[in-house]
């Protein structure tokens, strides 16, 4: 069976509302840490919405995927309900995993999640895992790691990739790669990748695995190579790896995020006289969701009051979610007991 | 009544092995020379040959090769891992103490993880600084795994059963020196549930706990300690998690003496946790002062005297045990 390379209106329209989904939830997680609703350290996937709201278009329900500590996005964009998302990061007990996970560990196996890693690289072998089950299975499932640019340090990675093309794994390494504009711990801000290869893809291809590096805030980029990866794990031909290039987003640059860039104003896909000079960068080139919106409003799949509406619908959903997770009561302390073991 | 047969630790376990790849079709295997390198290692090759598909070999890659093994697990496969030298087991560490022995706990109850990670532990002779650890006391505290030591060809076969039916993750030590020694093992299939010690040799005079080889070493001591009149109780807890506290009371209410022998370190090791539960919860039983064996705080030499003398021995348990007879 080909693979669809191209995603029709329907399709566009739901990746959009993933993506506002997404940006929405994680906008109102910026105002939460700041009202001091929850006190971790947390990650937001502002800038790499495309990615995961492409991806699972290409996913079957019994497809298996792995997160990491930035994993808002990859739950959410696969159905995940945001106000069991907040409560989780809340650490209230309607969580989706009852407070034990929290930011950085939040998981929907009923969704196809396996247990979300948060030590750097450790998703990538947890996928290999899930891809080794689907062979056994041999129904065509596929098993879809997603990392950043820093787990290709990890000597995990390396590993993980040589056993899945020597036993030819349907495992797609899904590789976010955002480390284009990152300042680094050593300026102050948040550590950034050090790798010597100069491209992250040539890593896998040194291993014989069909490589591909795209741009990440394309959405037709994203499907293209997403659905032709897919399609050739599940038809055995072994591990694909896809390099999705982001620019680091100025929120996620400090050692704590901040919404710098302001909340997310959809118009601005078509009032770029109303942007601001200091972000205008941001905006025109980098923000996925500004630029899914122009496309889509070229090529008229959809309408600016269209998008307008959606956008307030799901704010106005988001905003019940948010309620819902505050409303929620917290766990009983003695519950840190249970549910060691199965 | 006809007498039982007798078989090796290893040919026993690979008869446990045997049993879940019958009773599970999504049981599978994975790693290289389960039984060591000695001529015991050839008893696998009858999974090899029944199971050629279920069976896997993978690169010398710990960390990923036990991750895939977790992760196998989290999609609803079972997982037999083996790790080789329990030295080797750290490089496996964060797929075994950070995402199998947690992933059940942070998901809130909805991941189960039913994968075995087995490994070869114990002074072995010759086995120097890196193939000679003994690091279930590390285990020990990681909460989320079950930690199983067989001592005998018997409880091999019933344990590795249960370890791997189980929905939990579970740490397994097979000592090296055990693995060529022969037992009455019962031809039929069976389990042995988690959490039960067993009574290795009964006795009235001190309670005597050991693990895995150390079950051995002690009933020898005993034997010596017997000729001097001195009848030793000796308590197998066979799983440290699950840990069998109740049996482990009972005896101690009844001796009123307490050696234990394992061969992790003294510090932290086995042993302390041991003597620990029971200055806590048994202490008005005691008639003695607790005493322990186990391997001093040094790294393992090479060289057989310095082996020898931080090496447990029958000879070292049975001074401990006049020790506490005063």
């Amino acid at each position: 069976m080909m693979a669809k390379q191209s995603l029709n209106k329907a399709a566009c329209v739901r990746v959009l509302e993933r993506m506002l989904v997404i940006r929405r939830f994680e906008e109102a997680l910026v105002e939460m840490s700041g009202q001091k609703l929850f006190k971790s350290h947390y990650h937001l996937y502002i800038g790499q919405e495309a990615t995961a709201a492409t991806v699972v278009e290409s996913l079957r329900s019994d497809d298996k995927l792995v997160t990491t500590h930035r994993n808002h996005g990859h739950v959410l964009a696969r159905g995940a309900d945001p106000g069991a998302a907040f409560a989780e990061i809340l650490g209230r007990a309607t969580g989706l995993n009852g407070g034990r996970g929290g930011t950085l560990h939040m998981s929907a196996p009923e969704l196809g999640f396996l247990a979300t890693s948060s030590v750097v690289g450790g998703c990538i072998g947890l996928a290999l895992g899930g891809a080794f089950a689907q062979q056994r299975r041999g129904r065509g499932g596929v098993s879809v790691a997603f990392f950043g640019d820093g787990s290709l340090e990890e000597g995990i990675s390396f590993e993980s990739m040589n056993i899945a093309a020597l036993w030819k794994l349907p495992a797609v390494f899904l590789c976010e790669n955002n480390g284009a504009g990152a300042t680094g711990s050593a300026k102050g801000g948040f550590p950034s990748s050090l790798i010597a290869a100069p491209r992250l893809a040539g890593i896998a291809e040194s291993l014989a695995i069909a490589s591909s590096q795209i741009d990440g805030r394309d959405v037709d980029a994203v499907h293209r190579a997403v659905s032709r990866g897919v399609a050739s794990c599940r038809a055995g031909r072994g591990p694909v790896f896809i390099e999705c290039i982001t620019e680091r987003w100025e929120g996620s640059k400090p050692m704590w995020p901040e919404l710098s860039t302001g909340i997310t104003d959809v118009a601005l896909a078509w009032e770029s006289e109303r942007m601001p000079k200091k972000y205008r960068d941001w905006h025109v080139h980098q923000d996925p969701i500004l630029l899914h919106i122009r496309k889509l409003l070229r090529k008229k799949l959809i309408s600016r009051a269209a998008v307008l509406q959606l956008d307030r619908k799901v704010i106005a959903r988001n905003a019940a979610a948010r309620q819902f997770a505050i409303a929620s009561p917290m766990p009983r302390g003695k519950t840190a007991l249970d549910s060691v073991y199965a | 009544m006809k007498p039982m047969r007798k078989i090796t630790y290893s040919q026993a376990f690979v008869e446990g092995l045997d049993y879940c790849m019958r009773k599970l079709p999504n049981f599978s295997l994975l790693g290289n020379e389960v039984m060591g390198l000695g001529p015991q290692r050839v008893h696998l090759e009858t999974i090899w040959r029944n199971y050629p598909e279920r069976v896997n070999f993978p690169p010398t890659s710990e960390a990923a090769f036990s991750a895939l093994a977790a992760g196998a697990a989290m999609s609803g496969e079972h997982v037999f891992c083996h790790l080789g030298a329990a030295s080797f087991s750290f490089l496996s560490m964060t797929s075994i103490a950070n995402e199998a022995a947690t992933a059940h706990y942070a998901s809130g109850g909805k991941i189960k993880v039913p994968v075995v990670f087995h490994m070869l532990h114990g002074l072995r002779i010759g086995g120097g600084t890196q193939h000679s650890m003994s690091p279930q006391s590390m285990y020990w505290n990681v909460p989320g795994l079950q930690i199983v030591l067989p001592s005998c060809a018997r409880d091999a076969k019933g344990l590795v059963a249960t370890a791997c039916l189980s929905d939990n993750p579970t740490v397994m030590f097979t000592h090296d020196l055990l693995i060529g020694m022969e037992g009455e093992v019962p031809e039929a299939d069976y389990e042995i549930p988690f959490g039960k010690a067993d009574i290795k040799r009964r006795g009235k005079d001190v309670t005597l706990v050991a693990t895995s080889y150390m079950v051995q070493v002690s009933l020898a001591a005993a034997e010596i300690l017997a000729a001097e009149g001195i009848d030793v109780e000796v308590l197998d807890p066979r799983t440290l998690v699950p840990f069998d506290k109740k049996a482990l009371i009972k005896s101690v209410a009844k001796t009123g003496r307490l050696v234990v022998a394992d061969e992790s370190h003294l510090s932290c090791g086995v042993t302390a946790e041991i003597a620990a539960i029971v200055a806590e919860e048994a202490f008005h039983h005691l008639k003695a002062p607790i005493l322990r064996v186990a391997r001093p705080d040094v790294p393992t030499p090479f060289s057989r005297p310095l082996e020898d003398f931080v090496t447990p021995t029958a000879d070292k348990i049975a001074a401990a045990v006049r020790r506490v007879m005063g």
